[in-house]
């Protein structure tokens, strides 16, 4: 199959197994106990029978289940992800409001812990045994261990509290108005912490990953055949190795792709970094239906992308893959 | 001689109100956290805590309240009230201005309680069920007139209660959906300017406000951080300026006190006075047997929760009324910590072990840990007590649909025991659906047709007896386990001046707050 091919096909199951995707989630969030109408009406310090009903009704929820998932599903293939009851605005435009700021802080810390995660690995691998692999290995276990939002209390205290270095929280300086290159590295400052904490971890899996791989992959004749031809150890490494060793890895930033949208949650109510998954984690305390459901579909949506991103990769990396099928 | 005197005194009453106005300097930003962020800031539709926190230096209402209920002038310059008391006459102040431009009348003020409120606002149109008709005979005159007397009608006019909303915006609109609710215009000292989600809300001075030199401060912003550690650090950092009541967990506040130019005050929840207590199911189970409820108060220390559970903020409650609510009285039977006279109690009951539940309300670590306190103190006289769990939609799902034995809440008086206590008690509000009436099912019919009179009598003298009357017998009842009074002390640095000047504390506190640089 060409990678033209490949693609059309995943693309086609993906499309079904999102429609499947929302009315799972669509049956699970109506499931959970609480009411939406009695959240909002609860926030205003007093509400009667009338407030409630009105509520309901308002936002359809006194229908049968089924004409509310008729409508949901209607309005999904429509493209349309219905309107928050919560916050008065079409989700749409809320996760619109929020996509930037969550991509920029998981894509950071997504090809930062894959660059150093990959780096660190092979360097331990090339000096395994060494106290320089010891040392990398102990920090990668000890990321890899520490809870994400004690190491961002941490960072916060560290380099905000007590050395005032950098900014604890928030996307930008309130109230600052910078504009051009003085916004970019505002912002800039800003995403260091939030970036790094998140960061962290993946790097230590990277790292973790891609040293036991390379390890792995170095003990096979190829690479033996490859030393017998005289080839310098840097070349071998890598050429024949981490091409080799990277799969694995490949899987993993695939798996971590998939989280770009809804993977953040903790860093960024602990930085108040105004993202997507603050949205989500809002919208189901006050069961705000449709903004939950639609952050969850969008959220389905990226791992299944990823999925098929990780697939086209495996190929390109490894051409044996799509030959053998 | 006499005469000279007086006019001493005149100059001495006019300086000690000129020097602190001296001093007084225009200019400056002030940042206030919110939390959660506002679904909205339209105070007609949403008021909520955090709407209310930032909408009410947007919207008006007619009075605004000092720290002892006394209504003070806003949108209203003066009032009175008829001897029968069902004739309310406020005369407008003049010169008001909407955020747009247009001009403020006595139409938008009928518009606002008449039309739009009547429709919105739940809480309003408990108190519209006493008026009659609300009418404009000039465009600088309201006239509400009532059915029958209703005593707290006076405190209907605070702005989260009665906020004006303009007519020439909503007139014949779809409330809920106009476009309009996103950029608020109001009467207030500020107007709306951005609203950046998941990071603040921006307002800027209104230079046309229509008391002269208000407001000194040039703007505000209100910043949303949604971890309470963040926000003390934010604001050890300097980043904000005033953490307002409920911002951060109580056992930061000592240690943010004692920062150098911090204040604290737990003044301006007068209005509100927000009173707490255990729902205690009146229905089944033990806590349906009147001595085992009196049993769970004597077995509790109050005290002790007041001092280590909320650092000894707050007030033990001797009943169902607030202490800054009017008609208050201490003169009922006191429940001091007394773990025999519980043991006696249930072993009059002949209490059998059977468990009962304890669901705390899921607002955040000191809840838990009160509910945890509580526990260990019936344990202690012998109840087997078991503590549950929901976060805040399974808790009003649980509370409002009547599945808990006992269950932490607690809820504003609003002034009078008329508008925010009775509701808790009296058998027609047993309504199932609703975590804000009564939940705990008591049902007493006598006091029940008490509750109903008070609310009517004329003279503030006739109600203190009828309310001294309800509190004795109520207190003997023990319809729910009353906790404490609740206070959220605001924190701000020193050199905010004015900020809490008001029974509503800074709901409305930007209009007087100034920056000493």
């Amino acid at each position: 199959m060409t990678i033209f091919a490949v693609i059309v096909s995943r693309l086609s199951k993906a499309i079904l197994t999102l429609l499947a995707i929302a009315i799972l989630n669509f049956f699970l969030i109506h499931a959970a106990p609480g009411d939406p109408a009695v959240v909002l009406a609860g926030e205003a310090g007093a509400a009667d029978e009338q407030m409630i009903e009105q509520l309901r009704e308002r936002f359809g929820l006194d229908q049968p289940m089924y004409v509310q998932l008729g409508k949901y599903v209607a309005g999904i293939v429509q493209l349309d992800l219905g309107y928050s009851f919560r916050q008065g605005a079409p989700v749409v435009d809320l996760i619109a409001d929020r996509l930037p700021a969550t991509l920029l802080l998981t894509l950071t810390a997504f090809v930062v812990s894959l660059a150093l995660g990959i780096a660190f690995g092979v360097a331990a691998a090339a000096r395994v045994g060494k106290p320089s692999d010891t040392v990398l290995t102990t920090m990668a276990l000890l990321f890899y261990a520490t809870p994400l939002y004690w190491l961002a209390l941490m960072a916060v205290l560290v380099f905000s509290v007590w050395f005032g270095w950098l900014p604890g929280f928030g996307y930008e300086t309130v109230g600052a108005n910078y504009t051009g290159l003085e916004r970019v590295l505002d912002i800039g400052r800003h995403l260091i912490l939030p970036a790094l904490t998140l960061g962290l971890f993946f790097t230590a899996v990277y790292m973790r990953m891609a040293r036991a791989s390379m390890l792995e992959v170095s003990q096979l004749d190829f690479v033996k055949t490859a030393k017998a031809k005289g080839l310098s150890d840097a070349v071998i490494r890598r050429r024949h190795i981490l091409r080799n060793a990277i799969l694995p890895v490949v899987t993993l930033a695939g798996l971590q792709a998939g989280q770009l949208v809804g993977g953040a949650v903790l860093t960024e109510t602990v930085f108040a970094w105004p993202g997507i998954g603050r949205l989500m984690f809002e919208s189901l305390a006050a069961r705000d239906y449709n903004t939950i459901l639609g952050v969850f579909l969008v959220s389905a949506a990226m791992v299944i992308l990823f999925n098929i991103v990780t697939d086209i990769v495996y190929r390109i990396v490894d051409p044996r893959i799509g030959a053998r099928s | 001689m006499k005469y000279l005197k007086l006019k001493a005194t005149t100059f001495l009453i006019a300086a000690s109100l000129a020097s602190p106005l001296a001093a007084q300097e225009a200019g400056g930003r002030l940042d206030i956290v919110v939390q959660p962020e506002p679904p909205g800031l339209m105070l007609g539709l949403i008021q909520n805590g955090p709407t209310q926190l930032v909408a009410g230096d947007i919207y008006e209402s007619l009075l605004r309240y000092d720290s002892d209920l006394n209504p003070m002038p806003s949108l209203a310059k003066s009032w009175e009230i008829s001897e029968d008391g069902l004739t309310y006459t406020f005369q407008l102040t003049e010169g008001v201005k909407w955020h747009d431009g247009e001009p403020f009348t006595a139409d938008d003020v009928v518009f606002s309680a008449d039309v739009f409120l009547r429709e919105t606002h739940a809480r309003l149109r408990a108190s519209l069920a006493y008026v009659e008709s609300i009418t404009a005979p000039d465009p600088m005159t309201v006239v509400f007139k009532l059915k029958e007397p209703f005593g707290p009608f006076i405190n209907a006019f605070e702005n989260g209660t009665m906020p004006i909303v303009p007519k020439h915006i909503y007139e014949g609109t779809d409330f809920a959906n106009n476009p309009a609710n996103a950029t608020p215009i109001g009467t207030g000292p500020f107007k709306f300017d951005e609203w950046v989600k998941g990071s603040h809300i921006h307002l800027v001075k209104n230079e046309d406000y229509y008391v002269d030199g208000l407001p000194y401060l040039d703007e505000v912003f209100y910043r949303v951080i949604p971890d309470a550690a963040a926000r003390a650090v934010a604001f050890e950092t300097g980043e904000v300026d005033v953490l307002p009541g409920g911002s951060v967990e109580n056992w930061d506040i000592p240690r943010l006190a004692e920062m150098d130019g911090v204040c604290v005050t737990e003044k301006g929840w007068e209005f509100l006075a927000p009173l707490s207590w255990m729902w205690l199911n009146n229905r089944e189970g033990p806590t349906a047997n009147e001595k085992f409820r009196q049993a769970v108060m004597y077995a509790m220390d109050r005290e002790f929760m007041k001092d280590v559970v909320w650092n000894g903020y707050g007030k033990v409650a001797t009943g169902p009324i607030a202490s800054s609510t009017n008609f208050y009285s201490d003169d009922v039977t006191i429940y001091d910590h007394n773990p025999d006279k519980a043991k006696e109690l249930l072993a009059e009951m002949g209490y059998d072990g059977e468990p009962v539940s304890i669901l705390p309300l899921p607002y955040g670590e000191t809840w838990q840990r009160w509910a945890e306190a509580v526990r260990q103190n019936l344990s202690e006289v012998g109840i087997n007590v078991e503590i549950d769990s929901a976060d805040v939609a399974g808790w009003n799902e649980k509370t409002s649909q009547w599945d808990y034995d006992m269950a932490f809440t607690y809820l504003y008086q609003y002034g009078d025991p008329a508008l925010g206590v009775s509701r808790n008690y009296t058998a027609d509000r047993i309504k199932k659906g609703s975590p804000w009436n009564n939940v705990e099912g008591y049902e007493n019919p006598s006091l029940d047709e008490k509750w109903a009179a008070a609310a009517t009598m004329v003279t503030p003298a006739e109600r203190e007896a009828a309310y001294l009357e309800i509190q004795k017998e109520i207190v003997d009842d023990v319809p729910v386990a009353w906790m404490q009074e609740l206070t959220f002390p605001t924190i701000y640095r020193c050199n905010v001046n004015d900020l809490v000047t008001t029974a509503i504390g800074i709901n409305d506190g930007p209009r007087n707050a100034w920056i000493e640089k």
